[in-house]
């Protein structure tokens, strides 16, 4: 059986994490392939449906990462993505949708260490829960009476 | 064809069930968790009730399935392709104990269906289809199939029609080459049937479907729809229960190059179902769109489709919200 | 409920509302809305424990604002929603008049909103003892557990929008639904599309839904979705330490923030 790797999604936002990020590879620090990064203006843009497409289409994890409480670029965005990250992870929590899937960071313009971290360390965990098998079999799964494509 | 009337005993109708289960999809009703009946795909014969007097869902998804693709596309850069879906692969499926109403319905939908131009998904799955009809020995207050011209042992739409009698066993009436072929499966399993009477539900007539429609030709701009539709909320539940709506959603859904059409079923009870690209809408208010559904049944399609656009199994009014209870308001009709 | 009668025979002859939305009697022992614009048909109206049905979804609907002021037999989960549609600027105090039910079934003296935010801030807002017991054997499955039960009850969703329909916050002229660039949510009914939509109906609720249930009693095919919207307010009030539909100068917990919300989970 070939090695698993983890498509990890990373929800980003353009001031500090995604700064951060280029910071980490100007630092010329090493770390994990696996992340697609989708840069946002601020966290306060994400909408939690589109963590949920993410699942749909394929990605095994999520990282959603913003600038520290009081340091948005914006002032207030990331105070509302908190608040909305916290609803979320109590519904997905309640229908259980695997939230260790999920990882919420602040990352800032001058941690690319972290950011490093961040990465690698959700990359571990996710390879060793292994594919997000059970979200798509359910997206998969067809209506009984559909005539479906070869 | 001469129709024969034929016993056939309870334990015999588990052995019919496992002839047609070995090769071809069985439809039948079963009692959910919660009490409601809905009806599975070959599920364990021990499961099957014949005494319900109604499911929630209609069967209508046999014929007009809550999705029903269209066609396949995939974008090849400068030019896409276009794949028809191959309704050869549609199986044989046998519903089992369908109430009259519920198989009478399917001969309303085809004169939608196949009114002018033949749908090939809705005729390829109704040919695919055989209808084991199963007569009402009860029914509730909701129930108003005598109303609307049909009764609880009506054999309209059944390729055969079991009948419970007292003993238990039933009496099975073979009305059609369809019900022909699947006695032929087991043949020792129809017995002689002997002079005994079924036991049949007593619905009272609420009102007379031939009196609405004539009421309702000059009833476009009476002040009852307004007055009667104040606390429907413009759900789709009554439309999507009901054997006999047929009203679709025709949608594009794309994953990167691949595509498909679809449709899907849609209501007219939706605020914006008749809304127009150019921001009007004909149907703004849901007295209008109340108007339209007792009218579009009652008085549209027997002046143009020659069938009357409801069956009277009363779905509607069991999942209204409101209880809008189109019976009621049926027979207010009928004295306006 | 002969005091009640005579309140909205009162009303309707002395001009103060020109409408009562309350509850008659139904089809088969059931109660059902009732709009009544005739003092003389005040009668009709009942009041017992089948009027659980909330009225307030009417308060914005167009053929019932029609009338002009609006009366509404009020008990308490109705008297949440009148006061959540009021912060949110969709009912104007001065435009209904709140005929009151008190947890007995008797008629509350309610002048003014002023009164009907005291007998709130003084009621019980917990949940029905049926759906906390619900939630309590679900939160006890594992998380797989969950996800499969959540995947049996959804898939039988046809999506007919009764659950949004009979939900007075639920209000959007264009619901998310109905949007197709982007298209969030699929048209059709299938499991995972039918997750979608009860997940984002159940967001755009946070912090507005006042778990009357309504949701759940609406759904012809019987799915529980009124849990997953009452969780979430549960949750709301575990956090923020409010209550929806308490004030009618509220704004709802994801309109806001605090600097100082503590949440565990973001490193």
């Amino acid at each position: 059986m070939s090695e698993f790797e983890p498509k990890i999604v990373a929800f980003v936002c353009n001031w500090c994490t995604y700064a951060g990020a280029d910071l980490t590879g100007t630092s010329r620090i090493k770390y994990a392939s696996n992340v697609k990064i989708i840069r946002f203006p601020c966290t306060g843009r994400i909408d939690f449906m589109l963590l949920l497409k993410s699942f749909a289409n394929g990605a095994d994890g999520i990282i959603v990462s913003g600038c520290h409480p009081n340091d948005c670029h914006y002032t207030s965005g990331n105070f509302h993505a908190r608040r909305r990250w916290m609803m979320f992870k109590d519904l997905m929590d309640f229908m259980g949708v695997d939230m260790n899937r999920i990882t919420y960071s602040w990352v800032s313009a001058a941690e690319g260490a972290k950011w490093a971290e961040v990465v690698n360390s959700t990359v571990t965990r996710i390879r060793e829960l292994g594919p997000y098998v059970s979200y798509n079999q359910m997206v998969n799964k067809p209506v009984e009476e559909e005539v479906q494509h070869e | 064809m001469e129709t024969t009337k034929k016993l056939i005993r309870k334990k015999s109708l588990e052995k019919l069930y496992a002839a047609l289960s070995m090769s071809r999809k069985v439809y039948a009703p079963v009692v959910a968790d919660d009490n409601r009946v809905e009806y599975k795909y070959n599920p364990e014969f021990s499961a099957i009730t014949f005494d319900h007097i109604q499911s929630t869902l209609s069967v209508k998804n046999l014929v007009f399935p809550k999705v029903e693709n269209l066609i396949y596309f995939t974008n090849h850069k400068t030019e896409s392709s276009v794949t028809e879906v191959d309704v050869s692969r549609i199986p044989e499926v046998v519903l089992w104990g369908a109430h009259p109403c519920d198989a009478a319905a399917y001969d309303v939908l085809r004169s939608i269906f196949c009114w002018d131009t033949k749908d090939q998904f809705f005729s390829k799955r109704l040919e695919k289809l055989t209808v084991i009809g199963l007569a009402c020995h009860q029914s509730d207050d909701y129930c108003f199939c005598t109303s609307v011209g049909l009764a609880p042992d009506s054999a309209k739409g059944s390729d055969i029609l079991l009948s419970r009698l007292k003993s238990g066993d039933y009496q099975a009436e073979i009305l059609t080459e369809k019900g022909n072929a699947v006695a032929g499966l087991s043949p020792g399993l129809f017995e002689a049937m002997p002079d005994e009477g079924v036991l049949t539900a007593d619905v009272k007539a609420r009102f007379d479907y031939r009196e609405v429609t004539k009421k309702l030709t000059g009833a476009f701009k009476h002040p009852f729809w307004v007055a009667n539709s104040l606390r429907c909320i413009g759900c789709g539940a009554c439309a999507y229960v009901c054997p006999t709506c047929a009203c679709f959603d025709i949608q594009d859904e794309t994953r990167g190059l691949n595509g498909r059409r679809y449709r899907s079923w849609d209501s007219c009870g939706f605020g914006l179902f008749t809304l127009h690209t150019s921001g009007h809408n004909p149907r703004e208010v849901q007295s209008q769109r109340w108007r339209q559904r007792i009218m579009h049944k009652f008085s549209y399609m027997p002046d143009r489709n020659e069938s009357l656009g409801c069956v009277g199994c009363g779905r509607c009014s069991r999942g209204c919200p409101v209880d809008m209870n189109i019976a009621e308001q049926l027979t207010a009709l009928q004295t306006i | 409920m002969n005091s009640l009668i005579a309140r909205a025979k009162e009303l309707l002859e002395n001009k103060s509302v020109q409408v009562i939305i309350g509850y008659e009697a139904g089809s088969n022992g059931i109660a059902r809305p009732a709009f009544i614009s005739d003092p003389k048909d005040a009668e009709k109206l009942i009041y017992d424990d089948r009027c659980i049905q909330n009225l307030a979804l009417y308060l914005t609907k167009h053929e019932v604002k029609h009338f002009g002021k609006m009366g509404i037999v009020a008990a308490l989960p109705v008297m949440r929603s009148i006061m959540m549609l009021i912060s949110e600027q969709q009912v104007f105090a001065e435009n209904i008049v709140v005929l009151g039910i008190s947890s007995d079934g008797s008629l509350l003296d309610m002048a003014d909103i002023g009164v009907m935010k005291g007998y709130i801030g003084k009621a019980d807002l917990g949940n029905p003892a049926k759906d906390e017991e619900l939630i309590a054997r679900l939160n006890k499955l594992t998380p797989a557990e969950k996800f499969e039960y959540w995947q049996n009850e959804l898939s039988k969703c046809i999506k007919c929008y009764a659950c949004r329909q009979s939900c007075p916050m639920c209000y959007c002229t264009r619901c998310s639904v109905e949007c197709n660039q982007p298209q969030w949510i699929p048209v059709q009914s299938n499991t995972h599309g039918n997750m979608e939509w009860h997940i984002l109906r159940a967001m755009h609720l946070a912090g507005r839904c006042i778990s009357c249930g309504e949701c759940g009693r609406a759904c012809p095919v019987n799915i529980p979705c009124h849990l997953l919207t009452m969780h979430l307010a549960d949750q709301v009030h575990h956090h923020f330490k409010v209550h929806a539909g308490t004030s009618d100068k509220m704004s709802s917990v994801l309109s806001t923030f605090d600097p100082s919300d503590k949440e565990s989970f973001i490193i």
